[in-house]
């Protein structure tokens, strides 16, 4: 190779190493796409019809732990907000949600156990216990059809930058950032899998592989540990911040909780 | 808070064949599992399933570990009579859980 065709090679090499490192441009909002259409016809078929949904088995028992009586203050979610149909409408497509009382983002899973502690009196439920699982995804459900509809909270727009900022941010042994596979190469595979855009339009949802139902932090944990970085624990604020990112990315999308992933 | 889920539509014509659909919250655990310290995790599995219509068996099936946990069950009868669907579950450990649908035959 003469000189001036291996310098030519060289400028070739660094603007395709540029081209894949600036990549991170946000999806346009009309190419956005669920998990859902991704799916297999048979797991889409699961999760279109309750009574073959295995998420279900929690929605019917979070109603049961919606009506019944709990802590020292001896009162039900019901006592004071009645009807789930008519007061949780909605409210799962607008978490994270900046709380004035614990003057942080919190997402769902910490504002039922917010109240819990506060209102009931009782001993908040640990992080992906079948009892917070089902309350969240029986609030969820409450929400199906609804377009996610993020705050327009001053307060939160710090944690939506954070959790930006750690979507792109490599990490890792492998080395990667979320947008690398979900901004940049959505719609491929990786092995045998197709990488999605990875809207958090179900959750929880009930996983084939975990057979059981799971939140979001769970499947951010997930693909954490795939890229050989330490998660974030259950509860961190970085992890709320990188849901509180997730939903304002997936802003009008359908809420379909609760979904079913393979 | 096991608790069975069962599909049966609430009208069929006679003759018709119709499916019924069954879903059950359970661990399923395998007995095959040890944990970190190397204790071995006892099965724990349902392990047969029948399904009678107007008192006669319609379906049964025995379960292994190899079923998946929330195990969920479809099949298909021939609508006779009005009646009863009575589904039942057996397990390890003395599970035992029961479920009815009634079905009425146009």
């Amino acid at each position: 190779m003469s000189r001036h065709r291996l310098r030519e090679f060289a400028c070739a090499l660094a603007v395709v190493v540029a081209a894949a490192s600036a990549g991170a441009t946000d999806i346009p909002l009309d190419q956005r796409r669920s998990g859902t259409a991704d799916l297999g016809r048979d797991t889409k078929a699961m999760q279109n019809d309750d009574t073959s949904n295995p998420a279900t088995l929690w929605v019917l028992d979070g109603e049961a732990l919606w009506n019944q009586k709990a802590g020292a203050a001896h009162r039900a979610c019901s006592d004071c907000h009645g009807d789930a149909a008519a007061s949780m409408k909605g409210v799962a497509a607008r978490y994270p949600a900046f709380s004035a009382v614990q003057k942080t983002p919190i997402d769902l899973e910490q504002r039922i156990n917010l109240c819990r502690g506060e209102q009931q009196k009782a001993t908040p439920f640990a992080f992906e216990s079948r009892e917070l699982l089902a309350l969240t995804a029986f609030v969820g459900r409450q929400s199906r059809g609804l377009p996610i509809a993020p705050p327009s909270d001053e307060n939160l727009k710090a944690a939506v930058e954070q959790g930006r900022k750690l979507f792109t941010q490599r990490m890792g042994q492998i080395d990667m950032s979320c947008a690398q596979c979900h901004d940049d190469n959505w719609g491929k595979h990786l092995a045998s899998s197709p990488v999605p855009q990875g809207h958090p339009t179900g959750y929880p949802i009930y996983r084939l592989e975990w057979q059981n139902l799971g939140s979001l932090q769970r499947r951010l944990r997930n693909c954490m540990i795939g890229m050989r970085a330490e998660p974030f624990a259950y509860g961190a604020p970085e992890a709320v911040a990188l849901e509180a990112y997730l939903m304002w990315r997936a802003r009008g999308m359908t809420v379909e909780t609760p979904g079913v992933r393979p | 808070m096991a608790r069975p889920l069962v599909n049966v539509p609430a009208k069929v014509k006679r003759g018709q064949v119709f499916e019924i659909k069954t879903l059950i919250a359970h661990i399923m655990e395998t007995g095959f599992r040890y944990t970190t310290t190397g204790q071995r995790i006892p099965r724990d599995i349902i392990t047969f399933f029948s399904c009678t219509y107007n008192g006669e068996e319609i379906f049964s099936a025995d379960f292994y570990p190899a079923v998946s946990a929330n195990p969920f069950l479809t099949f298909y009868t021939t609508a006779t009579e009005t009646g009863t669907l009575e589904f039942k579950w057996i397990g390890d450990n003395g599970f035992s859980e029961t479920a009815n649908a009634t079905v009425t035959v146009e």
